[in-house]
Parts: C-alpha cells; sequence; structure tokens
C-alpha cells in the first residue's frame, strides 16, 4: 500500500517541495488521478529507496502553479498532465501549451473521466465488420 | 550567431522518433529542447477499460526491450494490493527472465551505441552476442520477447532441468564472446576518443535532475532499486555497479559490468532455484492504492495503481526510466558539440515508445 | 592505447563465414513449446465462451447459439491465456506461426 507523508494546499506547495529538495529528496515523478469533482496530485519523491509521496487536492477548473521553478526534472511530467488531464499550469519553465505529447487535432483531456472522450475497444465479426463496443461506454461516466 | 536545427525525429542513430530542438552557436549547442508525442498511444487509459488480468498482458507491451519487467512491476502492484504471496520458485523464475531481459537490453543498447559513433563492425558483433541469449528466452518461455510468462501472483511457465542446462550453455557463449567486444568497447582508441570526456553530468547535478539508472550509477551514484530486495534479489550476492566520470565512457561502462553481474545473476538464481508452486491462485478485485518500483534495465520504473474494488482499476499510471533521463540529457547536451549529440542520446538508451506509453 | 583491436574479429568473421542462415532453404526448428498458431479442436469445444472472455485482444468471438468459435488471427497476440483458461483442453498452441496466405 502507498502511503501520503504529507498533504499539501496550493499556499504551501512551492515551499514545502522547495524544501524536501534541499533535504536531498529525488524527484520521482507526479500522477494525477480524476476524481470526477477535482483531482488528487501526487508529487512521489524518493530518499534512500524510500518513496515519499506529497498529495495535493485540486478543484477541476483551478490551475495548477508549476513546481518547475523549484524542480526542473518536473517539466516533463507537468506539460504531460497539461494534454493528458487539460490542467492549467501556471509558471512552467518550458511550455508546450497542450502539445506535449499530443497532436495539435488529438481530443482534448483524454484521461479525464468525460463520457465520449477516450479510448473505445472495438469487437470485429469475422468478416471484420463493427460490432458492438467491447467495452461498455456507460461506465465510464459514472465514475 | 546562434541558429535552430531540428534534430530527427528521423534521424539514422534514433531507434525510434525523438526530436531534439537544437540551438547551436556554430557546433556547440547552447540550448535544447525535446520534442516527443510520435509514438503515443495512451496504455494507461486502455488499462482502465481492460480487466486487471488482462491489463498483465497490455502492459507487456509498453515497451518492446524490457518487457517482463513491466509486466513484473505491475504484477508486484496488483499482488500488494490483493495480499499475495508469491511462491519461492516464482520469485527466482522472475529474476531468471528480468535479468535475461537486462543482458539483451544492454546489448542492443551497446550496439546501438557503437552504431552512433560509426562503428558498424562492432554493432554487428554485439547483435550477434544478443542472439544467444535470445535463444535463451525463446527456449525458456516460447516467445522471443513478448515472454508473457508473467501473471499476478506467480509465472506461468517453468524452467525444466534441460532448459535450464540450455541457458547455462548459452550464458557460457555468450561469456566467451562477449569477452572479446567488450574488450574492444573498453580499451579500443577509436571507441574512448569518442566517449570518454563527451556528455558529462555530475553525481549531484544527476541526482537533482532526477537521474535514474546507468545514468545515476554512472556519475558515482550506487542507485540501484534492485538493492531493496523484491523478487529474490535480497537472497542472491548483489552490489550496484558505479563509475565515476559522468560521461558516455562511463555509462557505458556500467552497462558491461552489469552485463557480467546479470550473467552471475541468473547462474546463481538457476543454481539456487527452489522447488515448488509456480502460482498462487487469487480471488477478488484489487482495492487501494498501490506504488511500486522495479529496476529496468534503464532504471527505475514506478507504478502507480488505484484499485476500486471491481475488476477494472481506476487508474494506472507509469513513470518509466526514461522519461525520467530526459532532465538529465538536457543538461548534459548543453554545451556539448554537434556530432556528439548523436553519441550522448544513446549513452542514455533512450527508449521513446516507453516514454509516452 | 590499442587501435585496430577488432581486428582479430574482422578476419575470424571472414574465415568463419556467415552466422546467419540461408533462410527460405534452410530453417531452424522452432524450440518445443513455443507460441506459434492457435488451432481448436472445435468437436470438443462446449462454446462456454470462457476464452472469449479471457482473451486480452478481443481476438476470440464465441456464440452458444448457433454453435460458433471465431477467431481473428491478426488481432492475436499469442499469450496462452485461452488455452490456460480452456475447461476441455481443446485449445492448443502450435510452435510455427500461421502462413500469411492462409484462410482463416
Amino acid at each position: 500500500m502507498m502511503q501520503v507523508n504529507e498533504t499539501l494546499t496550493l499556499e504551501n506547495q512551492l515551499e514545502k517541495i522547495g524544501a524536501l529538495q534541499h533535504q536531498g529528496y529525488r524527484f520521482v515523478t507526479m500522477t494525477v488521478v480524476d476524481k470526477g469533482e477535482e483531482f488528487d496530485i501526487f508529487y512521489h519523491f524518493d530518499l534512500e529507496y524510500e518513496l515519499h509521496t506529497c498529495k495535493l487536492e485540486l478543484k477541476k477548473g483551478d490551475p495548477l502553479p508549476s513546481i518547475s521553478g523549484v524542480c526542473f526534472p518536473a517539466v516533463v511530467v507537468e506539460n504531460e498532465i497539461q494534454d493528458l488531464f487539460g490542467i492549467t499550469v501556471t509558471g512552467l519553465v518550458i511550455d508546450y501549451e497542450k502539445h506535449f505529447i499530443l497532436a495539435p487535432d488529438a481530443p482534448a483531456q483524454p484521461f479525464c473521466r468525460v463520457p465520449g472522450v477516450g479510448v473505445t475497444a472495438v469487437a470485429r465479426d469475422a468478416n471484420g465488420n463493427l460490432t458492438a463496443p467491447a467495452v461498455p461506454q456507460e461506465k465510464e461516466g459514472e465514475k | 550567431m546562434s541558429m535552430l536545427v531540428p534534430f530527427g525525429p528521423q534521424h539514422p542513430v534514433l531507434p525510434e522518433p525523438l526530436q531534439l530542438r537544437l540551438e547551436l552557436n556554430d557546433e556547440k549547442v547552447v540550448s535544447a529542447v525535446p520534442v516527443v508525442g510520435y509514438v503515443h498511444r495512451g496504455l494507461e487509459k486502455l488499462a482502465e477499460q481492460k480487466d486487471f488480468v488482462q491489463d498483465t498482458f497490455l502492459i507487456e507491451r509498453v515497451c518492446g526491450i524490457c518487457s517482463f519487467m513491466h509486466s513484473m512491476a505491475y504484477s508486484m502492484g496488483i499482488e500488494e494490493l490483493m495480499n499475495i504471496e508469491v511462491p519461492d520458485r516464482a520469485r527466482y523464475l522472475r529474476v531468471i527472465w528480468a535479468e535475461l531481459h537486462r543482458m539483451h537490453s544492454h546489448l542492443l543498447a551497446l550496439g546501438l551505441l557503437a552504431d552512433a559513433f560509426g562503428f558498424e563492425n562492432l554493432f554487428y558483433n554485439i547483435w550477434k552476442i544478443r542472439e544467444e541469449i535470445m535463444d535463451a528466452m525463446e527456449c525458456t518461455t516460447g516467445a522471443r520477447v513478448m515472454l508473457g510468462t508473467c501473471c499476478i501472483g506467480g509465472v506461468r511457465k517453468d524452467i525444466s532441468p534441460e532448459q535450464a542446462k540450455f541457458v547455462l550453455e548459452k550464458l557460457a557463449n555468450f561469456e566467451k564472446m562477449f569477452k572479446r567486444s567488450s574488450e574492444v568497447l573498453m580499451g579500443d582508441y577509436s571507441v574512448k576518443e569518442r566517449l570518454a570526456g563527451v556528455g558529462i553530468i555530475d553525481g549531484k547535478k544527476a541526482y537533482e535532475m532526477g537521474a535514474v539508472g546507468p545514468t545515476l550509477r554512472g556519475s558515482g551514484i550506487a542507485k540501484d532499486h534492485r538493492m531493496t530486495g523484491y523478487a529474490a534479489y535480497g537472497e542472491l550476492g548483489f552490489e550496484p555497479v558505479v563509475e565515476t566520470d559522468g560521461d558516455c565512457y562511463s555509462r557505458t561502462m556500467v552497462r558491461i559490468r552489469e552485463l557480467y553481474q546479470s550473467m552471475n545473476l541468473v547462474r546463481e538464481a538457476l543454481a539456487k532455484l527452489p522447488a515448488g508452486d509456480l502460482k498462487t491462485p487469487f480471488k477478488g478485485n484489487p482495492a487501494g492504492e498501490a506504488a511500486v518500483r522495479v529496476e529496468q534495465p534503464r532504471g527505475e520504473v514506478l507504478y502507480y495503481l488505484r484499485g476500486n474494488g471491481t475488476d477494472k482499476l481506476d487508474r494506472l499510471r507509469i513513470r518509466t526510466p526514461t522519461f525520467a533521463n530526459i532532465a538529465p540529457l538536457l543538461t548534459m547536451l548543453v554545451g556539448c558539440n554537434l556530432p556528439d549529440v548523436a553519441v550522448i542520446i544513446l549513452s542514455i538508451d533512450p527508449c521513446i515508445s516507453c516514454t509516452e506509453r | 592505447m590499442r587501435l585496430f583491436s577488432i581486428f582479430k574479429d574482422i578476419l575470424g568473421n571472414l574465415v568463419k563465414g556467415p552466422v546467419t542462415r540461408d533462410y527460405p532453404f534452410e530453417k531452424r526448428e522452432p524450440f518445443p513449446g513455443e507460441r506459434g498458431k492457435l488451432v481448436i479442436e472445435e468437436d470438443k469445444c462446449i462454446f462456454c465462451g470462457l476464452c472469449a472472455k479471457k482473451c486480452p485482444s478481443n481476438a476470440i468471438q464465441v456464440s452458444r447459439n448457433p454453435k460458433e468459435w471465431r477467431f481473428e488471427k491478426f488481432r492475436c497476440i499469442l499469450c496462452g491465456t485461452c488455452v490456460d483458461g480452456c475447461p476441455k483442453k481443446c485449445l492448443k498452441l502450435l510452435p510455427r506461426l500461421a502462413e500469411t496466405e492462409e484462410k482463416q
């Protein structure tokens, strides 16, 4: 099971992450989970093989301050989050303007739980005709 | 006067599409900006739509080189969520296949590196040696790359004594053949000329930038996630390989020495292989959160899983090693010469399909 | 400092001849247990649909009425979960890959 070591708020986020950097923590990555109304944002750090996780809850539509100023390696993952979840990250050192991993004509925020957006696995019969979607779509909206 | 040069996505030395926008001042690189997204497949999202047992095979396809370790990391995550105890024999078999994968991945990387600095002969020789390892995997699992042998709760296949003998035979062949090639890689004047002192990143900077795997160990920091003793690594003799110079040459050295180390690990694991079951049966669905890390050939991979008690996962997040090595790569590139860019990129052993998933 | 240290290997390679096989005329036997081609003994099949349910790539479709077992070989990833899960053991993986021109 994963432990959440610290809970951050938008006010003290930069300060706390800066402090972790000074204590010798290595930045591992960030994870975003869409919970419907809000996002869970995890900042994973590592010290001596121990994972140190900070959690930040962000309301949908709110911008997220970037930590790339204090912790440069986060710039790659923050750009990815901008693309895949449509969260606007402010103050990025390198900003790809939501086209880091996605092409210009790709669907917007594909990893969010929005009905109708996302990957649909399809089933085909022996003649290659499309049959019903193999994975029901409605489930996505419920979560 | 500075100018902008796009390096890639189609470049003769790059095995996969990655673009670097290089700002050049004459021959010197002033800054580099990566452009990725050519092979993004949205596997994390697809994994949320298949059930968690089927995901084992999907996750294996994140990467074509370290496929077994991806499914192993995923299975370890689910096992943690559902409190499944993996049988001893399965843990050892996982180590054997993971180390064979590490060997073939490192050989592939060394070959491509040789190709990048224009040593075609060495490239072919190393890839010839790689076939020995591929044969060992094919014989024991029935496939060359997508082994498909890891499953939740254990492994799906056993290694019989005859197969173990075959693997040892192949390893002996490998040792004999690789000794000659590694001498060329380690000692030849032309190789040293291209690698030594190129793309230097010191330990402190590499650590700050979040480097992992041989990139970090080549800079003198002994960090190897196998030290935590997951699977059966805790019961096998093992020390992380460290080189201190932080240039392309020491990263190559780390890979060469890890190859010998992996060979010894496979031999040790085969010798110690305990008898017993291959798989623990399980019931139910995963619930809760888990974060698992596994050392892959390129560095540690992080799997974050969130289950909600149904057969589909709520979220699966994969942070692959190359993703973490992009930031150090950008640091290394600043100040180098344009002809060295290809060598530096290949020295971190980039896997772009992994990076974009 | 050593120069041309690969020279010995080059000479060796010249003398020994190619390491590759003369492929269409000389074929390597597949290892036993290799996963190549999925086949079914349809008279033993009870059309339970377990293989279709377990298949990670939706390559198998089974219908009970009319009794039909369909398989798309180009979707198949040759993982072998269907073989493991078959209650009647009527599915089998043969070592050689299916010929491309073979009709489904």
